[in-house]
């Protein structure tokens, strides 16, 4: 079922506006990521499409329907939360179907279909037990299997994977990605991990202070960050933002001169963003490099994100590079951060101008 | 293992316990047993009695089962209790807690406020502002309803104590309830909200299974309070003709007013005998939920 949110605005009591006129429009079968800093909005509004807030203006539809007015339990919509919530007093059978059984389905009905879901999610073993004695990876598959006995028709996740520990985050990752594309079904999550999102999505809102700062693929989203707020989000290391200046056809930033799109006046302000990992160290000095002095090392595994100290006019500036296993400078040499012009993103008041 | 923590020795510890232990002795085990003992006397508070009891053996005890207006009393404890505490008091403050709950603000606050000024005023004031309320001649309560001439206190002595009572004990409940209402996860009310379950199933489905260690807790509290309580009696006087004689009233007039010390001291056993008979029934059902629990983890 689509989603689509129109002009949604919430200001909760006290004046905070957590929502500020929105309009999104989610695809039938997508995997949609609301991705943002804590405090962004993005559980309000996952919150808002299941009725569990009442927007203050805007129309939420479902499949077409608007359903702005409707109660949760007439939205046809599931939802797991972040901590399961797990009715603890009741059995996975009975956990699972709780809602069968609030929708009056007759009690051999329901468990059939619980233990069918459970089987999908090897959960059989269990079906007697209570929640306290099921591990974290256990329970939230019960609360998917709860969200998906009842066939709704939009799922939607709030911090799905948050509660279990690193390790079993990844597999439940892939286990998440998979069941949404044998379910098929459209699904909206919430999450503060841009890893988490990229590897998961099909299509991802990045939200800024109530608003949607870009909506886009994976891929689009990490290549183009529209400004420079989602640059700054998107990105296991964060990326370099570096204030510049056009000059003569080409960007001085902090003291290197790079090639400049076409289409900027000259003497503009720009903000000058690479990834550590599109750029690389030079041992030598280079026009077109930011000089600085080593003064962190970071071993990421595979490689080492460097950390220069020392570019642009007052020598505070600080820009990084991930290198390659085994090619990591002395700390307190000078090196030369050479940034991949292609790879390179220009903005122009904060929208982005082009790659540099 | 070694159950000596503090490695104090046995004779240290005895010397540190020993002044609990004799106060526990002189104020409580005493009392106790001197009452058992005065029990199975004639003593009197007057009278030749009063200056040579005579053993009596159970003949007090026999007496008061016997006696129509003990076990009237005993009845009109039981509605007491009944009405007041576990309908009133709990109803009342469970509905009052499930109404404000998630409420913040000056109604909250002034809900609260009013309920437990009801709580914290003395007795003796409480009891002469009911009077003021439900008296026959200008009464508040009757301006208000236009019922000049109503006399509550004397058609209704029992509803009169039952409304009193549950209006001055609901502040306990209402606050008690309402700490056990936080601990109930919003996740698990939204859960049952967005399965489409009306409120009743979310009472029966999430929240009463959550604090049924709550609930009992806080009736076995009220329902001893109520039953022994003795403030009602500043308000009818267990009048007229006896009709609000709950047990502790009637205790006070046998014992105290008629002079039968040994016979009050019985009948107190026996309303002893009863809390206790209270209290280990609701305590089996919270060790039962206690047992539940572990199982489930276990």
């Amino acid at each position: 079922m689509t989603i689509s949110l129109r002009g949604l605005t919430k200001v909760f009591p006290g004046g905070v506006r957590a929502l500020d006129s929105l309009d999104l429009d989610i695809g039938e079968g997508e995997f949609f990521a609301l991705l943002g800093p804590s405090g962004c909005g993005k559980t309000t509004l996952l919150r808002t499409i299941a009725g569990l807030e009442t927007p203050t203006s805007g129309t939420v539809a479902i499949g077409g329907a608007d359903v702005t007015a409707l109660p949760p339990g007439r939205r046809d919509v599931a939802m797991v939360f972040q901590d399961y919530a797990l009715f603890p007093h009741m059995d996975v059978t009975a956990n699972i179907a709780y809602p069968l059984r609030i929708k009056k389905v007759p009690r051999a009905r329901r468990e059939a279909a619980a233990a069918e879901v459970a089987g999908r999610l090897s959960l059989s073993e269990l079906l007697g037990r209570r929640p306290a004695q099921l591990s974290g990876g256990q329970q939230q598959r019960v609360a998917l299997a709860r969200a998906i006995a009842c066939r709704p028709q939009v799922f939607l996740f709030d911090e799905p994977l948050s509660n279990l520990d690193a390790r079993l985050r990844l597999e439940a990752r892939t286990f998440l990605k998979r069941l949404q594309d044998d379910l098929g079904v459209t699904t909206v999550f919430v999450t503060h991990d841009q890893s988490e999102a990229l590897a998961l999505a099909h299509r991802i809102a990045v939200m800024d202070a109530g608003r949607i700062a870009q909506v886009g693929t994976p891929a689009e989203i990490f290549r183009r960050p529209a400004t420079t707020f989602v640059a700054s989000f998107i990105g296991s290391t964060p990326m370099n933002l570096l204030p510049g200046r056009v000059a003569g056809g080409t960007l001085r930033v902090a003291g290197a001169v790079l090639p400049a799109p076409s289409g900027l006046p000259d003497g503009e302000e720009i903000v000058y963003g690479v990834r550590p990992e599109y750029a690389e160290l030079s041992p030598i000095p280079r026009d077109d490099a930011f000089a600085g002095a080593v003064t962190v090392l970071e071993n990421l595994g595979t490689s080492t994100l460097v950390t220069l100290e020392g570019g642009g006019q007052d020598g505070d500036l600080l820009v990084q590079v991930v290198v390659p296993e085994g090619e990591e400078p002395p700390v307190g040499t000078s090196a030369w951060a050479v940034p991949h012009t292609g790879r390179a993103l220009v903005y122009h008041g904060d929208r982005l101008a082009g790659p540099g | 293992m070694n159950t000596d923590a503090a490695g104090l020795g046995r004779g240290r510890a005895v010397t540190f316990v020993l002044p609990a232990l004799v106060l526990i002795g002189v104020f409580l085990v005493f009392p106790a047993l001197w009452t058992v003992y005065l029990g199975l006397t004639d003593y009197r508070l007057t009278g030749l009695a009063a200056a040579d009891p005579q053993v009596v053996g159970a003949g007090n005890y026999t007496a008061a089962l016997g006696d129509e207006r003990f076990q009237r009393s005993l009845w009109l404890s039981v509605q007491y209790v009944l009405g007041s505490a576990i309908i009133g008091q709990a109803g009342l403050g469970f509905a009052i807690a499930w109404t404000m709950r998630g409420r913040r603000g000056p109604v909250r606050r002034i809900v609260e406020g009013l309920v437990l000024l009801s709580w914290i005023l003395p007795s003796s004031v409480v009891a002469f502002l009911w009077i003021a309320l439900l008296d026959r001649d200008g009464g508040t309560l009757n301006v208000l309803l236009g019922t000049p001439g109503a006399a509550w206190l004397l058609d209704h002595p029992m509803l009169s104590i039952i409304v009193f009572n549950t209006w001055r004990g609901t502040a306990f409940s209402m606050m008690l309830y309402a700490a056990a209402l936080e601990n109930v996860p919003p996740s698990h009310l939204e859960t049952a909200r967005l399965a489409g379950a009306s409120t009743f199933q979310q009472l029966r489905d999430v929240v009463l299974p959550r604090i049924k260690g709550h609930i009992l807790t806080n009736m076995l509290l009220i329902s001893l309070w109520t039953f022994n309580d003795f403030t009602p009696f500043l308000i009818t006087a267990g009048g007229p003709e006896g009709r609000s004689e709950i047990l502790p009233f009637y205790v006070y007039t046998t014992a105290l007013r008629g002079g039968q010390l040994g016979f009050g001291a019985a009948v107190s056993f026996l309303i002893l005998l009863i809390n206790l008979v209270f209290a280990l029934a609701y305590l089996r059902l919270l060790r039962n939920r206690d047992r539940d629990l572990r199982e489930a983890v276990a």
